[in-house]
């Protein structure tokens, strides 16, 4: 089992990780990515600092050596609350995802393949997307009641329909092919093809999908959060930052700045890694005339 | 036809799911908005008196068939803070929202399309790199922090572009539109992303088409291949993308909306989220969705305009 | 490379050491190498091989037609003789004047009618375009002309048939469509890349009977890429045959058919160990059985360090792994035969009595 193990990573993973960091954009996005990741989780733990920390007298300080990034209208230091702040984006971020690509997986795989599934279904992800994803958000959230887990929710609930058609189309290609055919002239029941043949043919799509949503997830639970139906005030995530410090924009425009430069830059790279996964797994070299 | 017919019927099941998913949406909300409207010393009385004058004392199903019954009339119900019909609210409301997404649209189309092409032409090169990683900036970026960014720049130090509002109804629509400028500009670079990247992808995939090759055999220059061969091919479906960014844009720039304090559609959903007035929310929130579904259905009739394979079906 | 005189019956094409690489994300591929041809005018050329033998490779490369992206790196001459009488090396000519040719003077037809032409124009208007371009006729001509080449090629009802789009038409008539807009400027040179291989073998005889037909009418000659040797012999006057990249063997066809003298030759007309045949091939009740050959084309990364065909050759011994052998000049008694193989003078194997 370990052997195996082994060897499939050597086999198979390690020239796969080979190709997909040729690119140096997708490996400098993906060390990013894992500096982010390894500073908020580990940062917390390490450091006492509390970035709750009021403190008057400091209001309002451009950037300095002291405040990396300024301080802001009570006095907190930004920096200290972007990286604090970070934990919740990418925690929303992540589970939104996971729990988008779950269902959607579910919901698409089942429409693909099931043909009597596939109207019915569609037809309830055509109504979901026909509104615009914030607007479904807000609705979602008001009903809900503004928490962190319901924003997630809300936002899960979202984005799933997107997940669900990607997977639809690539399962009703597979659907074709012959070795689910093939399969089935050998008896296999019809949970096993799902789960052993289409299955891991959609990792692809949904990996893809997966670094999508994360990014969409962490932009439009700041669009909810500066609107004031996201995530309570009293939790900082980024998107909460920069909506609790709208009023001093105008003075101290470095404490909207950086949490916003903190959303690009993890998005950004989300989303080059994203592509670098695409252009990985469907190598399908056009004849580029 | 037959074509046509199959689609309309799509679109009109997919209407009527979504007038399920918008009552559903909006009455499943606590809170109410009688009680918020009468404030805090209305009695309970007068909250139940309320209820009855706004039909909210019935059973949910009956209120849903009762809603439909209205629809269907073409009457969208009637605002329970704003004093008046949800139609007329939302009219007034449309003028710069529409206007703010077909310049943004607009925006997102002159920069989208050219780049995206050249993105295509140039594959690979530095150029194209470059071109797809400003693409993926800028969807990256929030809206609203990129326009606060922008109003900071342009209209507070520089003066250019007026900060925020909408101006005066009374002055010239010209003089209005300026206040979309910011904003459109905003939205705009934003979609251009998508687009761009759009482009991209669907002139590589004609580029790849046998018939391109045909093309340059025949001693054609390759802006005449470019054009009439490739771009006329690749258009398509990027016209279905622009109709359909121009779609979710109604009401989907809440965001923009609010940071402009535009007094567009969105800034009247939200509003009316937090209140509960449910009329409004139902109603617009199901406009929203018509228009886009309709949009979708103005495409597909577009499609067999401009597409020969489609068109000549029943041949 | 100095330009024969005019004084001498130039050949309409003369091709001279053409290699063709690309880039790849595995390293530089050598898809050509060495490539030497002649065609006269009113001549049919047959370019013979198997998949990945480079023939394809060829044809583009003497169009002009490689993608940008591929970074092809072109080494060798070809010289055209213009119908003004000039040579020109096409792969020396600026892209104005290439263009100039393409379309015009040498047309080429391709291997796929169902993608070949674009979806949204009607037929008559791409050869339309064509004609307009290089004839340089007015619409109302131009149009008319498109549709008397639509009458050349056989298509039925062409006054109709011209306003139609490619997708209501059949494959055979698609690759009909390709052969007018390839003819539409009288061209002197057709390449025809596999022009039948997609289609029925009930219409792949039309067409074929069609382009010898209009080849006689107009006197032009043909570059014929195939994989069909029953082809080959029925319509080509001669034959060279690839094999990874390279030619090894060319000759009129009647000699190749009645004595091939490479292995890979014989091997593909299913003679070794050595009976000759005369166009039997066409035939196919009277092989007895079906002779492959074995082992597989090297790699084009890999290739062997001597003759590419060594690791498959019955008659292969230690110098063959040496050094790529030469196309040579001899061979059977006179006439324009070339191999390359460095025992190609010796007996055939086994001389098995008639």
């Amino acid at each position: 089992m370990l052997q195996r193990l082994i060897r499939n990573l050597t086999d198979y993973w390690l020239p796969l990780a080979r190709r997909l960091f040729s690119r140096k954009v997708v490996l400098a996005s993906a060390i990013l990515l894992a500096l982010v990741v390894a500073v908020a989780t580990v940062f917390p733990w390490v450091s006492d600092a509390d970035p709750n920390a009021i403190s008057i007298s400091e209001r309002l300080n451009a950037p300095s050596a002291a405040h990396w990034a300024g301080t802001d209208e009570l006095g907190r230091d930004v920096m200290l609350r972007i990286v604090h702040g970070a934990r919740y984006s990418l925690l929303i971020g992540g589970l939104t995802a996971a729990g988008a690509v779950l269902f959607g997986t579910l919901l698409g795989m089942f429409a693909g393949f099931f043909r009597r599934l596939d109207a019915p279904l569609m037809r309830v992800v055509d109504a979901m997307m026909s509104f615009p994803d914030i607007l479904l958000g807000i609705a979602l959230v008001s009903i809900l009641g503004a928490s962190l887990w319901n924003v997630m929710l809300a936002l899960v609930i979202v984005y799933t329909p997107r997940v669900a058609r990607v997977v639809r189309a690539s399962t009703l290609v597979l659907r074709e092919l012959l070795f689910v055919d093939a399969a089935r002239a050998l008896g296999v029941r019809t949970p096993l093809i799902l789960l052993r043949h289409i299955l891991p043919n959609l990792v692809s799509p949904i990996l893809v999908q997966v670094t999508f949503i994360f990014a969409y997830a962490i932009l439009a639970e700041a669009g909810l959060s500066f609107l004031g139906v996201g995530v309570p005030p009293d939790i900082p995530t980024w998107g909460t930052m920069i909506a609790g410090s709208l009023e001093s924009a105008d003075r101290a425009f470095w404490t909207i700045l950086y949490p916003g430069l903190a959303i690009v830059l993890t998005a950004l790279s989300l989303q080059m890694l994203g592509d670098g996964v695409r252009d990985l797994l469907d190598p399908k070299l056009k004849k580029a005339s | 036809m037959r074509f046509l017919m199959t689609r309309l019927g799509g679109a009109l099941v997919v209407l009527a799911l979504v007038a399920v998913l918008v009552f559903a949406l909006t009455r499943l909300a606590s809170g109410d908005p009688v009680a918020l409207l009468l404030g805090d010393q209305a009695t309970a009385e007068d909250i139940a008196a309320a209820r009855v004058q706004y039909g909210l004392d019935k059973p949910l199903p009956t209120q849903f068939v009762l809603w439909i019954g209205e629809l269907l009339q073409g009457n969208l119900g009637q605002s329970i803070f704003l004093q008046r019909p949800v139609a007329q609210a939302l009219l007034e409301r449309a003028e710069p929202t529409l206007f703010l997404a077909l310049f943004a649209v607009g925006i997102a189309a002159l920069i989208g399309i050219p780049c995206g092409m050249a993105a295509a032409i140039w594959r690979g090169s530095p150029g194209d790199q470059a071109l797809s990683g400003v693409a993926m900036l800028g969807a990256s970026v929030p809206s609203f922090w990129l326009g606060l960014i922008l109003i900071q720049l342009f209209a507070v130090k520089l003066g250019w572009f007026p900060a925020s509002g909408y101006g005066n109804p009374e002055s010239p629509l010209a003089e209005r539109l300026t206040h979309l400028l910011l904003p459109a500009l905003v939205l705009g670079l934003l979609n251009s992303a998508l687009i761009i990247r759009f482009t991209r992808a669907s002139m590589l995939d004609i580029l790849g088409e046998d018939y391109v090759r045909t093309a340059r055999a025949k001693g054609l220059a390759e802006g005449t291949v470019m054009v009439k061969h490739v771009l006329r091919n690749a258009l398509v479906p990027i016209i279905t993308v622009l109709g359909l960014t121009l779609a979710l844009m109604i009401g989907g720039t809440v965001v923009t909306e609010t940071v402009f304090n535009l007094p567009g559609v969105g800034n009247l959903v939200v509003r009316a989220v937090l209140r509960r007035d449910y009329p409004v929310i139902q109603g617009t929130l199901l406009v929203i969705a018509a228009i886009y579904v309709f949009i979708n259905l103005a495409i597909d009739f577009l499609y067999t305009l401009v597409d020969p394979r489609i068109r000549l079906e029943g041949q | 490379m100095t330009t024969p005189t005019a004084a001498m019956a130039a050949p309409r094409l003369e091709v001279q050491g053409l290699s063709t690489s690309f880039a790849t994300d595995a390293g530089r591929i050598q898809s050509v190498a060495d490539v030497s041809f002649a065609i006269h005018p009113g001549q049919t050329l047959a370019l013979v091989g198997e998949s990945g033998s480079g023939k394809s490779v060829t044809s583009l490369t003497l169009m002009g037609l490689h993608a940008k992206t591929s970074q092809a790196q072109v080494t060798g001459q070809a010289w055209f003789t213009r119908r003004d009488g000039r040579r020109v090396d096409l792969l020396a000519l600026p892209e104005a004047e290439r263009r100039a040719l393409r379309g015009n003077e040498m047309a080429m037809v391709f291997q796929e009618p169902m993608t070949s032409l674009n979806p949204v124009l009607t037929v008559g208007e791409q050869i339309f375009e064509s004609v307009r371009l290089h004839l340089k006729l007015d619409r109302k001509a131009a149009m008319a002309h498109a549709q008397r080449m639509l009458e050349l090629v056989e298509i039925p009802a062409a006054k109709q048939r011209v306003h139609e789009y490619p997708h209501q038409l059949s494959g055979g008539m698609r690759q009909r469509v390709m052969i007018a807009l390839a003819m539409a400027c009288s061209p002197t040179l057709l390449i025809a890349d596999e022009p039948t291989t997609a289609l029925d073998v009930t219409i792949q005889a039309q067409i074929l009977a069609l382009m010898g037909r209009l080849q006689k009418e107009t006197g032009m000659s043909m570059l014929f890429v195939t994989h069909n040797l029953g082809v080959v012999a029925q319509y080509a006057d001669a034959v060279a045959v690839m094999y990874a990249g390279r030619i090894v063997e060319s000759a009129p066809v009647h000699d190749l058919f009645a004595q091939p003298e490479h292995p890979y030759t014989c091997g593909l007309l299913a003679c070794l160990p050595g009976v000759a045949r005369r166009h039997a091939v066409a035939v196919a009740g009277q092989r007895p059985r079906l002779v492959a050959i074995p082992g597989q084309v090297s790699s084009p990364l890999t290739p062997p360090p001597g003759c590419a065909f060594a690791p498959r050759c019955e008659r292969r011994i230690a110098a063959c792994d040496a050094r790529m052998p030469a196309l040579s000049d001899e061979g059977s008694a006179g006439g324009s035969r070339r191999v390359r193989c460095i025992r190609v003078n010796e007996q055939p194997i086994e001389e098995v009595a008639a």
